[in-house]
């Protein structure tokens, strides 16, 4: 996936300049920043999340695949990706299976019932749950821990097969030790999508990413791999943001 | 060191005695309730007979029942729900999901006007708009001043459940690529059911209840009728105009009370259980 | 998965997904049409109400002008229309019952709010406070009629007042009854609002619980209060059963609390179902008049709650 010259507004601000990212297969990429730096915006349009803020104007390429993702009908950009949310969301009214499904269940999309439980099984196996919770899938999804209602998050999101995961501060909400999981299953999904994670923990990106992004007020201020960017960041901010010197 | 004890002992007894008589206050309150259920209860139960059940028949008539009165309260309520249900829950959704600007802020203001609106004034409205024209009381005017009260209540009460719902159940829905109208029918209208249904059934026993606006609408009649373009008799419009009529007249009253307070109490009691049962937690 | 397939695969769904999206896009947006039509919908409905009452009135007004609202005969066959007994009924029998009702739909706000929050004694209360909302009007009405009333000419006669048994006395009586739970709760939810460390900052300076509640936690809540008892007094301008039966249903105009009256409403209700020409017309302008004033407390009521919820 590719950013080109991405620009975007909020009625009278600009909160994304000019800003230009190439996204890798099968690598996780990792935004991060300040607050307000715009990296929260930047995901959202990469799956047309940022049309729900009334008065939002964009303009800038976002292509996968040849296709311009913002000329694109927003739904069919949404059901080709996935995204993970801060805090988790099952579908409180809904199972574990049927909030798994739900991408096709609710999206009326005819598929066998063998075919579900295939793809049921296949999700939550990729999101490291399915051996906790095969014998409960007819329960609530409310019920499990945040931990695990997050990695449902991540099998509902999975079952479509994106072509890209996005992930907006997944574990900010989570303790260690779900964060610790999640963590350990960002780099293991990277082997069938391609991961997109924004974070205000900078030791995470350092630990889960192979590209890092810096953004601050609404510019990409440098990107290059993990390594290089933390060892010898090219940029004085960038440097001065790694040493926590604002936050 | 401030320690008059004389003040201390004022304040102190002034407080025990304020406790004192607000409690007395408020227990008061209940006595009232008290004195409702038990004549209801005690005057109703002795005019309650099989009779009253099956029969129908002018007032004050001998034998006379409140058969036509039951149906035609369930038919008018029915038919009012029917009305008014759809429309105000989607206007819920709609209040729920437009917070802010200058029209939502209007449309907010128009619900208020309309829960204001006294009920005998509304039924003149409509006698206005469909019986005076057609020089005919009917059951279908007396549901439609019905649907208008129970209106505002059931677009609050939508807005206000729909509003709890927490935003990010939404979003999750918007990036799983669904079309909105599946997002609300799928997903956002089935996590407020139970907060809906129960405004819903609480809307229901009011208009059950209601007397002013079918006074002249619906009107009244001595008979079954099942026609909603003629008249019809009403529980709470036959207590109306049996109460002053001694022997059976007066029986038939508390008779009619007996039915329409176990009513309201039986759909209160089943809201309650609904709401307990069926709350989604998120 | 190598990349081809991949290519393929999103390729597929967005070309096979195009057919299947127009249509469902035709559904999303009809359905945010039809949300909106039914807003538009409720908006036109008060709209033609509003137009209904204010031409039916024209006739009554061009004809008495507003005088009539003070002239006090009520001759319907002679077509002579006083007003005034009735508004002075309404305002006597609203006023009345609101400061019969204020002790204590204030006393069980307070013991609601602050002094028993949970517990068996407080659901206890306020589910009965629910169901004396709930029960219908026409049911006080019935009681107040074979009960109160003979109740109340027992009692008045303790002080020595000669008391017909229906009246303006009762039908504020049974009023003040009926609009008790409406400001008693909205009461309790505002008094529930004030924020601990405002409570805890009274203690600590040694206050008792009647001060804090008295001095603190009342004044704080004064605007919610205020709307509450805006609001029942609203209610009890427009409520029309219980008070048709229960008082009198005289035109004449009366001062005395003890003695026959009548309110709009209930006038209204017992004229309007045979009235035609004038008659109806100054009926629907007494309605209107009515509603104005019934709308405008519910409105501004609705509004001080909002703005005083939105401080907080």
């Amino acid at each position: 996936m590719e950013v080109r010259g991405l620009d975007v507004w909020y009625g009278e601000n600009q909160a994304l300049r000019k800003v230009n990212l190439p996204f890798y297969k099968n690598r996780v990429h990792a935004i991060m920043g300040p607050s307000g730096c715009g990296k929260t915006t930047l995901l959202r349009c990469l799956n047309r999340m940022h049309e729900l803020t009334p008065g939002t104007r964009v303009e800038g390429q976002i292509m996968l695949h040849g296709e311009n993702l913002l000329e694109l009908e927003p739904i069919i950009v949404r059901r080709n990706t996935g995204m993970v949310f801060q805090r988790p969301n099952p579908f409180p009214t809904m199972s574990i299976f049927d909030n798994v499904v739900a991408g096709y269940r609710l999206n009326g999309i005819k598929i066998q019932k063998i075919e579900l439980d295939r793809i049921a099984e296949e999700s939550l196996r990729k999101a490291a749950l399915w051996n906790e919770v095969k014998d409960k899938l007819h329960k609530r999804g409310t019920f499990l821990s945040g931990g695990q209602q997050q990695r449902l998050c991540i099998a509902r999101a999975l079952a479509m097969n994106p072509a890209v995961l996005l992930l907006d501060e997944p574990t900010s909400a989570l303790d260690p030790k779900s964060t610790a999981s999640i963590e350990e299953l960002i780099e293991e999904l990277k082997t069938s999508v391609c991961l997109v994670l924004v974070t205000h923990n900078i030791a995470q990106a350092g630990r889960v990413s192979d590209y890092t992004a810096f953004m601050y007020l609404g510019e990409l201020i440098e990107y290059g791999t993990t390594d290089k960017l933390f060892t010898v960041p090219q940029d004085k901010r960038t440097e001065e943001y790694l040493t926590g010197k604002f936050g | 060191m401030i320690n008059d004890v004389k003040l201390v002992k004022r304040n102190l007894r002034k407080d025990r005695i304020f406790v004192g008589i607000i409690s007395v206050f408020s227990l008061l309150c209940v006595v009232p309730l008290i004195v409702i259920l038990y004549f209801i209860f005690v005057n109703g139960a002795s005019s309650i007979n099989w009779n009253l059940f099956t029969h129908d028949g002018g007032i004050g008539e001998e034998g006379a029942g409140i058969l036509h009165a039951i149906i035609g309260t369930t038919e008018i309520t029915l038919l009012a729900s029917l009305i008014a249900i759809p429309v105000g829950i989607l206007a819920g959704v709609w209040m729920a999901e437009n917070t802010r600007g200058k029209f939502s802020g209007f449309a907010r203001i128009v619900v208020d006007v309309m829960q204001g609106v006294p009920s005998v004034v509304l039924g003149m409205v409509v006698s206005i708009w469909i019986v005076k024209p057609f020089q005919s009381f009917s059951a279908f005017s007396g549901s439609v001043a019905l649907a208008i009260m129970m209106l505002p209540v059931v677009i609050k009460n939508t807005e206000e459940t729909l509003k709890l719902v927490p935003g990010s159940i939404k979003e999750a829905a918007y990036a799983l690529g669904l079309p909105y109208h599946r997002i609300i029918l799928k997903i956002v209208l089935p996590c407020g059911l139970s907060g809906i249904l129960t405004g819903v059934l609480v809307a229901v026993a009011r208009i059950a209840g209601e007397t002013a606006p079918l006074i002249f609408t619906a009107f009244g009649a001595n008979y079954v009728n099942l026609n909603i373009f003629k008249p019809m008799e009403t529980i709470p419009g036959i207590i109306y105009k049996s109460y002053t009529f001694y022997g059976e007249g007066a029986s038939v009253a508390w008779g009619a009370s007996f039915v329409l307070v176990i009513f309201v109490l039986t759909i209160n009691l089943i809201a309650k259980v609904v709401i307990n049962r069926w709350k989604v937690k998120f | 998965m190598a990349s081809p397939s991949r290519n393929n695969e999103m390729q597929l769904k967005t070309e096979s997904s195009r057919k299947a999206t127009l249509h469902v896009l035709f559904f999303e947006r009809s359905f945010r049409k039809l949300l909106f039509a039914m807003v538009i919908f409720m908006i036109l409905l008060i709209g033609a109400m509003l137009i209904t009452l204010v031409v039916f009135s024209i006739p009554s007004i061009t004809k008495f002008g507003f005088s009539f609202l003070t002239g006090t005969t009520w001759d319907p066959a002679n077509d002579q229309f006083g007003a005034f007994s009735f508004v002075v009924g309404t305002l006597m029998t609203s006023i009345l019952s609101l400061a019969f009702s204020i002790p204590f739909s204030m006393s069980v706000a307070i013991f609601l709010g602050e002094y028993f929050t949970s517990g068996t004694l407080s659901s206890v209360l306020n589910s009965a406070l629910e169901l004396l909302a709930g029960i219908p009007s026409i049911i006080y009405g019935i009681v107040g009629f074979f009960i109160l009333n003979p109740f109340l000419i027992q009692l008045l006669k303790v002080f020595h007042i000669q008391y017909a048994g229906v009246g303006i006395f009762s039908a504020a009586f049974l009023l003040a009854i009926m609009i008790i739970p409406y400001s008693a709760s909205i009461a309790r939810e505002v008094i529930q609002l004030v924020p601990n460390d405002l409570k805890e900052a009274a203690y600590s300076l040694g206050a008792t619980r009647y001060e804090v509640v008295t001095k603190i936690m009342i004044p704080y809540s004064m605007s919610g209060i205020f709307a509450g008892i805006l609001l029942s007094f609203g209610r009890a301008l427009g409520e029309t059963m219980a008070v048709t039966m229960v008082v009198g249903n005289s035109s004449q105009l009366n001062w005395s609390v003890f003695g026959l009256g009548d309110t709009i409403a209930s006038r209204i209700a017992n004229e309007f179902g045979e009235a035609f020409g004038l008659h109806l017309s100054v009926l629907v302008e007494i309605g209107l008049l009515l509603m104005i004033i019934t709308v405008f407390f519910g409105v501004l009521g609705r509004w001080i709650i909002q703005k005083t919820s939105v401080r907080d």
